[in-house]
């Protein structure tokens, strides 16, 4: 707001100092009122954030208090960082972290390289016809519900009558109980990551390669360039700011991303490794209705991802790529 | 989104025209080899994905109609063998689904509507440049992206607000969403020209006027890309209605699969009682209904894919403008 004030003083230099600082308080007023129409249309989203967003934000607050519902967020009784202490301490931590660790860095591996793949490769693609199904086939499965996929993993990885078992058995191995097992979970949960959303991923990819401009192609066929040497000069340097960009807010959702699916994945047998700290969260908060220690574990899981998201942030622009501010 | 499709269109007639001339001289023959491996290496592999990504539907697909004695000896693989409907009867008898699919109808209809209805509106003011304040306002959405409450204390206010097992628990908490909104407002600011709204101000418009009489009616790729959004995301969502609700009577269809699929809740989908042979029968027949089951949640939005998926793609363009 500031900064508007020079800006108006600039525009009108003949007026004296002091009158001009009121006639610009009553001139922004006047701006305002006449903006109020815009304010009304804004106003339900504003009621929202604030309700929904804000007032939870404000709640935070008892992950440092005793939470008890008589006297609410504001007024229950502080006690510091024992709940902080108190999961730090507890049997659980080292393995929490670890299994939300473990697939969120497999996921950045594996998951967030695949679809810049598979664009430059439906780019080289020279049918459009053929194009347009691989894109409409492989992002198909976006569409189908986290409940459904997961679903669709423990039949068709049943140990009784699933797809995979059965071919297992038909090669003359010995049948796997897939979601019954810790070290199956994670290999699962990033193949189907992958299976259903690289797809999806990908259209933003081939969106900016659609934008490069085609004289660049052209201009290296003509000096011979090959088809990979073309992928590897001309197209990547053309999304590498779209891909910095998607690669922080990756990494900003990094702790977040999946949760729904690990909680539908999670089965007693497999809880060793699937056990993230968010399921870990809705156990102990709204199964077990410790509503502070969960909320402080939220919050640990919300600043450890704030400080990842600052920290790359901070490498991009070091290396002058494209930043999110 | 002539954007987009311009330079790939002119990069055909291009492509024709340098490949219609003389191959250039520095372009060696190991080169075309190479480029010839590269086309036949891309295919493949764009065509095993394609095989990995349909091949598990197809198999639900043909098991959700085969014999489910056949699909438990593993001899179905791609053909349904022993056809049989009674797991889609099973389904259609079950009042669980068809409660479910109300509920969900219900929630997606009235999520959306207050969802694009509060994004449109809001997006549009805070693409007005002119709008006092707009850039503090855009900040307290903005930080909601990089920092939230939680889990726990969401739960909490929804609670004190007495929403629990309402219909506003599963259509409320998420109804914004920041990303949508900055697509939204950055397209009010790439298509609706300045001109156009001093123009309308001259002639006595109000922003309301504006907003409802011009600016919406030239939306409608943008609001059509908003309902599919929310469409989608309340079809398939189940988490705040596992969390908010405890009747089982107002359960969406998600959280009734998911009992039925992954927690093999069977009890009214088969007999239990009697011998360890009418037990087996009983499985395999829930089984099949699993199948049949993911085929049913699934086929609403497949079918509509090829229709919304235009307006997705130009989505994702919006976004990556952005």
């Amino acid at each position: 707001m500031s900064r508007t004030i020079p800006a108006r003083r600039g525009r009108r230099p003949v007026a004296a100092p002091l009158p001009q600082r009121k006639n610009s308080l009553s001139l922004r007023l006047k701006r305002i009122s006449r903006a109020w129409q815009l304010y009304v249309l804004l106003a339900p989203a504003i009621v929202y954030v604030l309700v929904f967003k804000y007032w939870p934000m404000y709640g935070v607050q008892i992950a440092f208090k005793n939470y008890n519902p008589v006297d609410g967020f504001t007024d229950s009784p502080w006690v510091g960082l024992t709940h902080f202490i108190r999961f730090v301490n507890s049997y659980q931590f080292g393995q929490v972290v670890g299994n939300t660790l473990w697939i969120a860095v497999l996921g950045l591996l594996i998951a967030f390289p695949i679809p810049i793949i598979l664009a430059l490769l439906v780019n080289q693609l020279q049918s459009e016809r053929f194009k347009k199904f691989t894109q409409t086939v492989l992002y198909s499965p976006a569409f189908i519900s986290t409940v459904v996929v997961v679903g669709i993993m423990f039949v068709v990885l049943s140990p009784r009558s699933g797809l995979v078992n059965n071919a297992i058995q038909l090669g003359g191995g010995e049948p796997i109980f897939f979601m019954g097992s810790a070290e199956w979970f994670r290999p699962i949960y990033v193949i189907s990551d992958v299976w259903q959303n690289a797809g999806f991923s990908m259209i933003v990819y081939l969106a900016a390669l659609a934008a490069i401009d085609p004289a660049l192609h052209d201009a290296a066929k003509v000096d011979g360039a090959s088809k990979l040497q073309r992928i590897r000069h001309i197209d990547l340097p053309g999304i590498m700011p779209v891909v910095t960009i998607l690669f922080i807010l990756a990494i900003g959702n990094l702790l977040n991303v999946g949760f729904e699916k690990a909680l539908l994945m999670q089965t007693p047998l497999n809880l060793s490794t699937s056990e993230i700290i968010q399921t870990y969260v809705y156990h102990a908060g709204l199964q077990q209705a410790q509503f502070s220690y969960s909320a402080a574990i939220g919050l640990f899981n919300s600043l450890l991802n704030l400080a990842l998201l600052l920290f790359f942030n901070t490498v991009a622009r070091r290396a002058n790529q494209a930043t999110l501010w | 989104m002539s954007l987009t499709t311009n330079p790939r269109t002119t990069e055909n007639p291009n492509r024709a025209v340098s490949q219609g001339r003389l191959p250039s001289p520095k372009r060696t023959l190991r080169d075309r080899y190479g480029d010839r491996a590269f086309n036949i290496a891309a295919t493949t592999v764009l065509l095993l994905s394609i095989l990995a990504v349909v091949y598990p539907l197809y198999f639900i697909v043909i098991a959700s109609i085969s014999d489910p004695n056949a699909v438990y000896e593993g001899k179905v693989w791609l053909f349904p063998s022993g056809v049989t409907t009674e797991g889609y009867e099973r389904i259609f008898a079950d009042s669980r689904i068809w409660n479910g699919l109300g509920n969900t109808v219900v929630y997606t209809v009235l999520g959306t509507a207050v969802s694009v209805s509060t994004i449109l509106c809001g997006a549009y003011a805070l693409s007005r440049k002119d709008m006092p304040g707009r850039k503090i306002l855009m900040l307290l959405f903005v930080i909601t992206m990089f920092f939230d409450g939680g889990l726990i204390t969401k739960y909490l206010v929804v609670r004190d607000l007495g929403m629990l097992d309402t219909v506003w628990a599963v259509v409320l908490p998420g109804a914004v969403g920041v990303w949508n909104l900055i697509i939204a407002r950055s397209f009010f600011e790439h298509t609706i020209p300045n001109e156009l709204r001093e123009a309308a101000q001259m002639d006595g418009a109000t922003d309301f006027k504006f907003f409802f009489k011009m600016v919406l009616p030239l939306s409608k790729p943008l609001i059509m890309l908003m309902i599919m959004v929310h469409v989608v995301a309340h079809w398939n969502s189940f988490f705040d209605a596992l969390i908010f609700l405890n009747d089982d009577s107002k359960y969406p269809l998600q959280l009734v699969l998911r009992n039925i699929l992954i927690q093999s809740d069977v009890s009214s989908t088969g007999t239990t009682g009697g011998d360890i042979e009418s037990y087996a029968a009983a499985q395999r027949i829930a089984e099949l209904t699993k199948y049949a089951m993911i085929v049913v949640s699934s086929l609403p939005l497949m079918i509509a894919l090829p229709f919304m998926q235009k307006h997705f793609t130009k989505g994702a363009m919006i976004g990556a403008v952005k």
